[in-house]
């Protein structure tokens, strides 16, 4: 590794651990006594079986995608917050695709719904795109904006179309079995044993397709001229425009395929089956948020964004056990999302790392 | 009997001695020039004095008694202020504000400005700084700017002034000002410790000059005493010349061919009127002026960066009036912008990135939308020998971490091996150093004389006069002048620059 990486590396791992102890601290405050064995939980919940291993892979699908959406963006120079509403509308319209489209058969529907919502999430996130490029409008506002907008629509929506709707759960419509996702050979590795048979992870096809698409994202950043022009207009949008490229069409463009990251998110979250749907509640999905400190915690780095991904999906498994010692909801989340906003630190980390390391080079 | 004396400083940082056994005697009431090369350890011994940085070994005396000085409280303390090259003023703040800053006079808690009020304009009235006390910073000029940085000494009662590359921002007429108010605060007790690069200015104002050259002092002479070639000498280490050989201009055909461009600001103020002009091959074209007279605003034009209202360009039979960036680059356009960071480069690339900020996708870098990686490097090496261009880890050194002068010799490679036809130069010795200046100027003599047409903009007239074959000058956004350098005399470009002297310039088909 060189010495940057290894810069980076060191960082993530720094701000991991004082997410970690300022959590600990919450948990002591509250009820000193479960403190401890709470803890414990969200360090080793992840991984103390088969299932919920492959249940933090399951979890890490959508994040990782949405991960690369927020990064995609960031090196081009703009700040998608936009990923909820894009998730948003790539899962509604696979949703609507996977219930409708059953007369195709389920291998060429499935692709269908997929490649559909990415182009929703594009289509979506365009709009602050040409916004940003012809009108100069900041793409966080106008983003905040389309995510509110996609919340509502798509709420109404569901909720006036009987077909999709399921009223009883207040939710979208379950998807067909043929509509979700393959679980290949999934269900016989990430499984435990209860009773005399077994209970499976739902963890499918979702998170190779996340995999795949962090590697095309970083060939696309690193190798390709398109890239070399993204980031030149992320960079030093003055230095690019200087060069002559065109600066616009890349706004949008960058926009577009962050926000097709988003959709196919979206897509793979809600095809994963076991009666996930789209909630009548007027709540952004989180996923998109989540993104932000995914990106970051994983330094923009496609790679990197695959490990921060499974690892802030480990911290919300183990998280999420902790009413089991009697902690409140609220508190649970609170900890998950201290733990996690100090993952967006990591950059101050860096460099201070950086300074400490060049400090003690110079001898002083 | 020193005011200040710096002995046997030495301060080290990895893997370069920034100065080395460095002794330095300041008198009471002279000025003292530090001149050296960029990186010599001007800066850094400046820093030292200023409590910025500790040195590793070596003391500091004043007035013959031996002081510690551990970071800009304590120096000001001792009367030690200085002006630092970018300016450290609050932009919001007025004037006064800034200069009351950190030393206010309040009572039970509340300002007491009026005394601060009086002090400041009886200064500013001594030294003739006509400023207005009341404006916001971000609202004056940068040279009035710098009158508040030297007006925030003044009212600390500093007696030792240290002057970091004062004139680097300043136009000729705001150089001489400041020249004039040296001389008049040396005069009046105070002691004043000036770095530059620029041997005029040394001649100008210092009484004695100590010499600089990569971290160790060479020498400290009288001014008088000492001539421009012994000084530059004494920092570059070998013979400079400092006059350009030249041979006669052979002038072929137009290149690029200007008529009537105008261009209104949003307030239909005239920002550029009228302008006509032709660059032919084999010539080096000097637009000279005062900065803000429409220079930018015209190379923004020529090169496709900002559009104009009315009027042409065309570059050889071609119309590009309202051509793209790119198309202009195809056609034989190469820039050396003014802003080497702003457009010059991607600062967060590499130096073989930057090499082909423009021809990434030409199929020498690019084979099916993928980038050749190592075609690209060899490239860059090729440059790197070509125009000896130093960096730490050669083709893929990150471009942020290269000196000034190496980032100027990374654009300059960059647009001369382009092969074009027409380059315009902007300002492209700024802030270099007379070794890497004489390369540059060396390398547009060369375009000119392989049959290039070179428009060069700068606001050196020392540099207008030694490189140029035609100089027009430019006075708020028009062109008053079209004259030869060597039928023109220094004092007269002056007079059209600050627009109290103006020729009728028409071109003639």
């Amino acid at each position: 590794m060189n010495r940057d990486g290894l810069l980076s590396f060191l960082s993530s791992v720094l701000v991991i651990i004082i997410g970690l102890l300022i959590g600990f601290i919450v948990l002591l405050a509250t009820n000193a006594q479960q403190a401890w064995p709470a803890f414990q939980t969200i360090l080793t919940f992840g991984m103390r079986s088969m299932r919920n291993i492959g249940d933090v892979l399951l979890h890490a699908t959508p994040i990782i995608l949405t991960g690369l959406s927020v990064a995609f963006a960031f090196k081009t120079g703009l700040f998608n917050i936009g990923a909820s509403g894009q998730f948003m509308f790539g899962g509604f319209v696979a949703i609507v695709i996977s219930i409708h489209g059953v007369s195709m058969p389920p291998a060429v529907r499935i692709p269908v719904a997929i490649i559909a919502a990415a182009l929703a999430g594009a289509l979506w996130a365009g709009l602050p795109g040409l916004l940003k490029a012809y009108r100069n409008v900041h793409e966080v506002i106008s983003s905040i904006m389309t995510n509110y907008i996609a919340m509502f629509f798509i709420v109404y929506m569901i909720q006036s179309n009987e077909s999709i709707f399921n009223r009883g759960l207040s939710t979208s419509a379950h998807l067909p079995e043929s509509s979700n996702l393959p679980r290949l050979f999934f269900p016989d590795i990430f499984r435990d044993a209860l009773g005399a048979g077994f209970v499976s992870s739902r963890v499918n096809i979702g998170i190779i397709i996340a995999i795949v698409v962090a590697v095309l994202v970083y060939i696309i950043l690193e190798k390709t001229t398109f890239g070399y022009e993204l980031k030149a207009c992320g960079f030093n949008p003055d230095a690019a425009m200087y060069a002559g490229i065109n600066q616009k069409r890349n706004i949008i463009f960058s926009m577009m395929i962050s926000g097709s990251l988003a959709g196919i998110a979206g897509a793979l979250n809600f095809m994963r089956g076991g009666g996930v749907g789209i909630g009548i509640i007027e709540v952004l999905p989180v996923e998109g948020f989540t993104g932000i400190s995914v990106a970051f915690l994983g330094l923009n780095h496609p790679i990197g964004i695959i490990f921060s991904g499974i690892f802030i999906s480990y911290m919300q498994l183990g998280g999420g056990r902790l009413s089991t010692y009697g902690f409140s909801s609220e508190l649970v989340e609170t900890v998950i999302a201290v733990i996690i906003y100090f993952c967006a630190f990591v950059f101050i980390t860096k460099s201070l790392i950086g300074r400490f390391i060049k400090k003690k080079e110079r001898g002083i | 009997m020193h005011v200040i004396e710096m002995r046997n400083i030495t301060k080290e940082f990895p893997g370069i001695i920034a100065n080395d056994d460095i002794t330095l005697q300041l008198k009471r009431n002279e000025i003292h020039a530090l001149l050296g090369e960029n990186g010599a350890g001007k800066s850094t011994l400046m820093s030292v004095l200023f409590g910025l940085y500790k040195q590793e070994k070596g003391k500091i005396f004043k007035d013959e008694k031996e002081v510690i000085i551990s970071g800009p409280g304590d120096a000001n303390r001792l009367g030690i202020g200085m002006v630092h090259q970018h300016f450290k003023l609050v932009h919001n703040f007025t004037v006064l504000e800034n200069i009351v800053l950190g030393v206010e006079t309040t009572k039970n808690g509340i300002l007491q400005m009026k005394e601060a009020r009086e002090k400041v304009l009886a200064l500013s009235k001594r030294y003739g700084f006509d400023i207005d006390i009341d404006k916001e910073i971000r609202h004056i000029s940068v040279g009035m700017q710098q009158r508040v940085e030297i007006l925030k000494m003044l009212y600390r009662d500093n007696e030792i002034l240290i002057f970091d590359e004062p004139t680097a921002v300043l136009t000729p007429q705001e150089i001489d000002a400041l020249m004039k108010t040296m001389k008049e605060m040396a005069a009046e007790g105070k002691s004043i410790l000036f770095i530059t690069h620029k041997l005029d200015e040394i001649k100008q104002v210092a009484d004695r000059c100590s010499v600089l050259r990569k971290g160790k002092m060479i020498g400290t002479v009288d001014v008088t005493g000492t001539s421009k070639e012994e000084l530059s000498e004494m920092m570059v280490g070998r013979k400079v010349f400092l006059t350009l050989d030249k041979e006669e201009a052979k002038i072929g055909d137009t290149i690029l061919k200007v008529r009537d461009l105008v261009l209104k600001s949003k307030e239909g103020k005239d920002k550029l009127k009228n302008i006509s002009f032709d660059v032919k091959a084999g010539e080096i074209l000097c637009i000279a002026g005062i900065e803000g007279n429409g220079q930018t605003d015209l190379v923004y034009a020529l090169t496709g960066l900002s559009s104009f209202d009315s009027g042409t360009v065309n570059m050889d039979s071609t119309d590009i009036t309202r051509a793209k960036i790119r198309k202009r680059t195809e056609l034989g356009i190469a820039h050396i912008p003014e802003d080497r960071h702003k457009h010059g480069l991607v600062l967060d690339y590499t130096l073989a990135q930057n090499t082909i900020l423009q021809t990434y996708y030409t199929k020498d870098f690019q084979s099916g939308r993928f980038l050749k990686k190592k075609s690209i490097l060899n490239y860059a090496r090729k440059l790197i020998d070509r125009f000896d261009i130093r960096s730490g880890e050669g083709a893929e050194t990150p471009s942020r971490s290269m000196s000034g002068g190496n980032q100027q010799k990374v654009i300059l490679a960059r647009e001369i091996d382009r092969d074009p036809k027409l380059l315009i130069a902007v300002q492209p010795t700024r802030g270099l150093d007379v070794g890497a200046i004489e390369y540059i100027h060396k390398q547009l003599l060369a375009q000119r004389d392989s049959g290039k047409a070179v428009l060069l903009v700068s606001l050196e007239l020392e540099e207008v006069m030694n490189v140029s074959d035609r100089i027009l000058v430019m006075y708020e956004g028009e062109i008053v002048a079209d004259v030869d350098p060597k039928q023109v005399t220094f004092q007269e470009l002056g007079l059209y620059m600050s627009g109290a002297k103006r020729d009728e310039v028409s071109v003639y088909e």
